[in-house]
């Protein structure tokens, strides 16, 4: 872990059709951590990342990734520096192929994908058994996998999950994170939102508590579980 | 015997013809969910351009120019037209192609003065050839089969390359495509250029057939390619061909009786109401699942 900002985000606020969804939130994502932000539904965790990701405009604030302000960019540009968004309820192609679903999530490049794509299906064996099939035949754990992977194909530097353990079982749920552990041994700097608190904060270094867009508790992983208004909103123990 | 020969061979030949203008509507709507009301003005223009230009050059010259053409115009009816309406309710893009139609039309229209306009003879196509007594012109027996060639090449296109990968994704989800860093409006416009290429190879061989061209001349054969098009199953590519060819067969074999000819038009329409009410996505159509 270096101690070198990724991305930095600026009280930014987000709003859809006069709604705040953020309201000026503030934090720094690392080179080479995993930060997650959780909360309830409607907190503005997913308007977040898609406005980190181009797919909303930001209302105000700034986005700074690498170095760069990509505040209000258009995707695709945001998407060619090296981050990239599993978006919510895993989206895969469903008539492509597990194998042309990977290869989407490299069309930006132009290089040989042999070896990136051995690297998913050692991450995730069942993509190999299932590569001819076509991606909406696959189980939701499956998709996510490969919703997963076909992020990982683009080579981020930035990986950002939204809720990537909904709707799956929780053996599954336990198989994801410690693949996303996994992806961050490779140098892949990570931000997961998540409903699952527990699971996240376990894996994350840094967490933010989101509340009606905004942020009212931050800390490291280990912090936050052991804090007691995250236990008792979040947590359930 | 002889009558069923030219029958089947017109069929099939107005079929192949329909099929080419039908994919255009076809990979429209699987892309944008639009119906191009334009597409079938496109097609006539390119008949027209053939005129015009075969006066001040060889054909050799003015069909790949007029092919050339009508790419560029395709392109650019999606620009201006389509593209600034994106996010708007699907109801008004289709509007707009409805404008872009009477545009194209009026235009011809001022150009022409409403005269009919007389496509010249194509050497080779236009001749004539006799088969099992009947006597046709090239064009009819070489259409099936530049269509199949065609066909296979553009769906060896849609699933072996890159671009095609890309269409095939757009078609079902822009806002993911955007996240794989797909310019999206090059998909758009790409689909639109093969399109407008192929209506424009098959106002060749339809105007070698129906050399008379007037501003409303592409209406016609527009609306039966797209009827092909929903017949088939609209979205789907071989649906599109398979529906052209029937119903250039239907509209030859009612043309059979004098009496009846001029209803030709209104059994297709009947034909397809009946398949509909049984199948209603078309022949070969995706499941009715909405975009999301």
């Amino acid at each position: 872990m270096s101690d070198k900002v990724l991305l930095s985000i600026r009280d930014l606020q987000v709003s859809y059709g006069g709604i705040e969804a953020v309201k000026g939130i503030s934090f720094d994502v690392r080179e080479g951590e995993i930060v997650t932000l959780i909360g309830a539904n409607g907190a503005g965790k997913s308007s977040t990342l898609r406005s980190i990701v181009g797919l909303v405009k930001p209302r105000g604030g700034s986005i700074v990734f690498d170095g760069e302000d990509i505040t209000g960019a258009d995707t695709t540009g945001i998407v060619k520096k090296g981050v990239t968004l599993v978006p919510e309820g895993r989206r895969i192609f469903p008539d492509l192929t597990v194998l042309e679903n990977l290869k989407i999530g490299a069309y930006m490049r132009r290089d040989s994908l042999q070896e990136d794509i051995d690297w998913v299906y050692s991450l995730f064996p069942r993509l190999k058994e299932r590569s001819w099939q076509a991606g909406g035949t696959l189980s939701g754990g499956e998709q996510q996998m490969l919703a997963v992977g076909r992020a990982l194909m683009s080579r981020p530097k930035l990986l950002m999950m939204d809720e990537p353990s909904l709707g799956l079982a929780p053996i599954i749920v336990r198989d994801i994170f410690s693949i996303i552990t996994e992806i961050r041994k490779r140098g892949v700097t990570i931000l997961l939102i998540e409903q699952n608190a527990n699971m996240a904060l376990q894996t994350a270094d840094m967490g933010y508590v989101l509340e009606t867009g905004r942020i009212t508790i931050s800390g490291t992983g280990d912090e936050l579980l052991s804090n007691e208004a995250v236990k008792a909103a979040y947590l359930g123990t | 015997m002889q009558l069923a020969v030219s029958t089947l061979l017109s069929g099939i030949s107005a079929g192949g013809q329909y099929a080419l203008i039908a994919i255009g509507y076809t990979l429209v709507y699987g892309i944008l969910r639009l119906i191009n009301f334009a597409h079938g003005d496109v097609f006539m223009v390119a008949g027209l351009v053939v005129i015009y230009m075969t006066a001040s050059m060889p054909l050799y010259v003015a069909l790949p120019l007029m092919v050339v053409f009508i790419v560029v115009l395709g392109f650019c009816i999606e620009r201006a037209a389509y593209k600034p309406l994106r996010s708007a309710p699907r109801m008004s893009v289709m509007i707009s192609a409805i404008g872009v139609s009477f545009l194209i039309q009026n235009f011809a229209t001022y150009y022409t003065g409403g005269l009919a306009r007389f496509y010249p003879e194509i050497p080779f196509l236009y001749d004539s050839v006799t088969i099992a007594g009947a006597t046709t012109r090239w064009v009819t027996i070489v259409t099936p089969f530049l269509v199949v060639a065609l066909v296979l090449l553009l769906l060896l296109l849609i699933n072996k390359t890159k671009i095609g990968l890309a269409m095939r994704a757009a078609a079902k989800d822009f806002e993911t495509c955007q996240l794989m860093g797909i310019k999206i409006n090059s998909v758009i416009s790409f689909t639109f250029v093969i399109g407008s290429a192929l209506a424009a190879i098959g106002s060749i061989l339809y105007f070698t057939n129906y050399p008379s061209i007037m501003p409303q001349s592409g209406a016609l054969p527009g609306l039966r390619a797209f009827v092909a098009a929903v017949f088939g199953g609209i979205g789907s590519i071989p649906g599109a061909v398979v529906g052209a060819f029937i119903i250039g067969i239907c509209e030859n074999i009612v043309k059979v009786n004098p009496t009846y000819s001029i209803f030709s038009d209104a059994v297709t329409f009947i034909i397809l109401i009946v398949v509909l009410g049984v199948k209603p996505t078309g022949l070969f159509g995706e499941k009715v699942t909405d975009k999301v």
